[in-house]
């Protein structure tokens, strides 16, 4: 079925989220639809799936006007989405999450097991989505448990697919994989959509390529032709450069030195096992892995958010390992966490609070428990003038920032400390281009000022972008470590995958 | 402690519970809108409401109308209604910031009742057992015993929360079942119990620990005297403490996202016991001024239910200790006019307590009040902003 959106505009209370946007999706062929945080993508998509009714603009449907006054209307279109954020029940099987809510019956009230198994069966059989049906959803890996989410769309009859970030939370093997389902999807006369902002997997997977900036359609962009400069200058709408300038590092003395550091959770499973690492002034090292692979735990072993059970932390030769998180914060420790919005920033502080959140306790923002509201004022209003926070207000609250800004913000408060230790954890996450770029070079600036860096981040891409080094984990272990001069993106990835050194 | 799944995509945080974005609404809606208009449409409409009520019962429109004439002398027509609305507002205002500023930083403290009676206790204690002191003296350490009562009356539930995670509301409800009783048994111990009675009530406090009354020169029955100031001094403070000060910067990061405050390094477990305390305290504080300036002595029941009132007065005020005495205010003008319509209009005081009800069915659900006048709440327009972000 060939999808066409004809002038689609969407008028939210002070910001046009899409302004006259028209774009088709054939039938059988993917199209990419790309664009920064806030250009209207998830308006878009909302309007496609019934949740929001345009302002103006209409909906076609091989050539018919289509009128979604619900969600309901959308999928008996034919319109299946396939979100980010899987929508399964973790506890129910994956042919119970399969029929939810459309569960075949054998008499009022009494579920048809037979026949919901054999149709999930079915339909993954057609399209080559190997699952069990009777596996329990949250054993399986995530990869499987999107394809869960394909097999729930298909059994509801969707001809067009939408896939919000499908890649996200893959690891490059099962983004390879997904690749292979979105081709046979293809070959059976699907249309797919594919937002994402991943510019190398529109180019590789898709057949046109929509780009939108500020709500409005920036321009189409052909696959065979474009290049991840085009795309990401038409996506900002000026020049971005994405290779990030550095020299090579000269690495000083040892800064941050992990020995035998092990964690356990309530169960006493590790979630951390034999991690040594050490990080010197100077050099950025990056660790990769597969999310949920330990890095948020080693994060948190280092900045003292969560206790270890053996295993030693130090810092410029001091022994850590029992400081609390202010001590450490006050040893020398910058820290941008990995869960902006729930870590942080207090979402209903201002920006100026937000500025000081963990150096309030200290000169000069505060002193014999009084804080100093000029001072904190006075470096908010620096602080977001160099770091380039925008719009520059210190007293908006942080909900009000953009994702791409409240990260700059998060990172101006950490950076902007004159200490010798940085950890970013996933430090582009989810925002634009624009911010990511700047943040990089933020990142090569603070190494270049002789400090220690240590990076997690689930973005191959970035790793490779920034570290000088690199160690990858795996279930709770550091299970490789090469240079990155050494190494190459599949070798990396291999090792993501647990495949052993 | 917040518990991950390993993917990192279902966090489970205790304080997250179904409550949480009620919390939010409560204490963080601070603009003016929200924080003024919707509360005096809460108002208005309550009372139209209690008018219709008051119909509905078989009284005239002009009988309706003189009732809500009489409520309004009953409130501000005299000095001497100003006097008693004044007396009825001081505890409010007391027990207001007590639940405000446990909600600030993220805790619901429904033990008002039993930190304001403990407070109580231990100030009539101070009151009538140490003679001989001046009352620059005495008064004072009477009124200190009271706020140490209450403060560690909420020590309980705060260090209990933070050590164990024991739910505060459970507790603090809990606590006042033990306060109620223990104040039955205390006024019945010979060391309380006044000489040659036997139902429980206490000695009077000496003279030299009495609050001084502010009118009694103009007319004896003017009950408001220096607790007022207390209490006006006590919204100052909390509005210092919690603005101005590193302990309040930790109260409120606490409340609003207690991730981001560990993260930042500050010890949630020391702010839950310490917000406890000085919410106990305030209530404490409370009971102190009813028995130091209002009763004299202690008797059962004489919480009169000012513990839970404080909450009533805190959603209305969202929790700013500077609408916490315009609130309390309020409630204490409603007070002090009921009782003179009850006596002078033939509309029971009832009514009074359904429309301070209604205030607050009407502030806890904007939603409402915003259908009805057209009025955008900040909450509404928060979340299209957001669903349009991603």
């Amino acid at each position: 079925m060939e999808l066409e959106l004809r002038g689609i505009t969407k008028q939210f209370p002070g910001v046009l989220a899409n302004d006259d946007v028209s774009l088709t999706a054939r039938s059988g062929k993917v199209l990419a639809l790309i664009g920064e945080n806030g250009a209207g993508k998830s308006t878009l998509m909302n309007v496609l799936s019934g949740l929001y009714q345009p302002d103006a603009g209409e909906i076609l449907i091989d050539g018919v006007v289509q009128k979604f006054g619900d969600p309901g209307d959308a999928i008996k279109a034919g319109i299946g989405m396939v979100h980010q954020h899987f929508m399964l029940v973790p506890v129910f099987s994956v042919w119970e999450n399969v029929v939810l809510g459309v569960e075949p019956v054998k008499g009022p009230g009494i579920m048809n097991r037979k026949e919901a198994r054999n149709e999930v069966r079915d339909i993954s059989g057609k399209y080559g989505l190997a699952v069990d049906p009777d596996a329990m959803v949250e054993d399986l890996p995530v990869g499987i448990q999107q394809r869960v989410e394909i097999i729930k769309v298909l059994l509801r009859g969707a001809k067009i697919l939408v896939f919000d970030e499908p890649t996200a939370v893959l690891t490059p093997q099962e983004v390879i994989e997904f690749f292979g389902i979105v081709a046979e999807l293809k070959g059976r006369g699907a249309t797919i959509i594919f937002i994402t902002h991943k510019l190398k997997e529109a180019l590789a997977i898709a057949d046109d390529i929509t780009v939108l900036r500020g709500g409005k359609v920036a321009g189409h962009a052909d696959p065979h032709t474009a290049t991840p400069e085009l795309l990401a200058s038409m996506m900002v709408g000026r020049d971005i450069d994405l290779t990030v300038d550095k020299e090579e590092s000269t690495p000083g003395d040892t800064v941050l030195q992990l020995s035998g550091v092990r964690m356990v959770d309530d169960y006493g499973r590790a979630l951390l096992d034999h991690i040594d690492l050490s990080v010197r002034a100077g050099e950025i090292v990056g660790v990769a892995g597969i999310q949920g692979n330990g890095q948020t735990e080693l994060v948190e072993a280092i900045t003292g958010l969560l206790p270890i059970e053996a295993g030693k932390v130090e810092m410029l030769g001091n022994d850590i390992s029992r400081y609390s998180p202010r001590q450490r914060h006050a040893a020398g420790i910058a820290h941008v966490p990995e869960d902006r919005n729930h870590m942080g920033m207090v979402g209903s502080f201002t920006v100026a609070e937000n500025l000081v959140l963990d150096s309030y306790y200290a000169t000069p923002f505060s002193s014999r428990g009084l804080l100093h509201r000029d001072v904190i004022r006075e470096s908010a209003e620096h602080l977001v003038d160099a770091y380039d926070v925008r719009p520059p207000l210190i007293d908006n609250t942080g909900n009000a920032l953009s994702g791409g800004n409240a990260q700059k913000m998060i990172v101006a408060r950490e950076f902007s400390r004159d200490v010798p230790l940085v950890i970013c954890a996933q430090p582009t996450r989810g925002i634009d281009v624009g911010s990511i770029e700047y943040i990089h070079e933020q990142i090569v600036r603070k190494r270049d000022e002789g400090k220690a860096i240590l990076i997690v981040s689930t973005e191959l891409d970035e790793i490779f972008a920034l570290a000088d080094r690199i160690l990858v984990m795996y279930d709770g272990r550091i299970v490789a470590e090469r240079k990155t001069s050494e190494t190459t993106p599949t070798e990396i990835g291999l090792f993501m995958a647990g495949k052993a050194a | 402690m917040s518990i991950t799944s390993p993917d990192g995509k279902i966090t489970i945080e205790p304080d997250d519970g179904p409550g949480a974005s009620f919390f939010r609404r409560l204490t963080q809606a601070t603009d003016w809108k929200s924080g003024f208009v919707i509360p005096l449409l809460a108002v208005f409409t309550a009372l139209v409401i209690g008018a219709i009520i008051i119909m509905l019962t078989g009284s005239s429109f002009t009988e309706m109308i003189d009732a809500y004439l009489a409520l309004l002398k009953g409130s501000v027509g005299s000095l001497r209604a100003i006097s008693v609305t004044l007396t009825e507002a001081t505890p409010l205002i007391l027990t207001g910031l007590s639940v405000a500023i446990a909600f600030r930083a993220g805790l619901f403290n429904i033990g008002g009742e039993g930190q304001l009676l403990i407070g109580g206790m231990s100030a009539v204690l101070v009151g009538f057992s140490i003679t001989g002191l001046p009352w620059f003296v005495h008064l004072p350490l009477a009124i200190a015993a009271g706020i140490t009562g209450g403060a560690l009356w909420g020590f309980i539930p705060g260090f209990l929360k933070a050590k164990t995670g024991a739910h505060e509301v459970i507790v603090t409800i809990m606590l006042n079942y033990v306060a109620y009783r223990l104040v039955d048994f205390l006024l019945k111990t010979t060391l309380f119990q006044r000489e040659g009675r036997n139902d429980p009530i206490s000695k009077n406090i000496m003279d030299s620990a009495q609050m001084p009354a502010l009118l009694q020169w103009l007319d004896p029955a003017m009950k408001v005297n220096i607790g007022l100031f207390l209490a006006l001094a006590a919204a100052g403070f909390v509005w210092w403490l919690l603005f101005r000060t590193n302990t309040g910067f930790e109260f409120r990061a606490v409340g609003a996202n207690p991730s981001a405050a560990r993260y930042a390094g500050m010890s949630v477990t020391k702010v839950y016991i310490l917000v406890m305390m000085i919410a106990g305290g305030l209530a404490g504080l409370a009971g102190t001024g009813q028995i130091l300036g209002v009763l004299d002595r202690a008797s059962p029941g004489f919480n009169a239910g000012l513990g839970f009132d404080g909450i009533a007065v805190a959603l209305l005020a969202r929790s700013n200790p500077i609408g916490v005495v315009l609130a309390a205010l309020l409630f204490g003008g409603l007070n002090a006019g009921g009782q003179y319509m009850q006596a002078n209009a033939d509309v029971g005081i009832d009514l009074i307590s359904v429309i301070q009800a209604l205030i607050i069915i009407f502030v806890a659900a904007p939603a409402l009040i915003s259908a009805i006048y057209r009025v955008k709440s900040n909450a509404s327009a928060t979340q299209i902003s957001q669903g349009w972000g991603s």
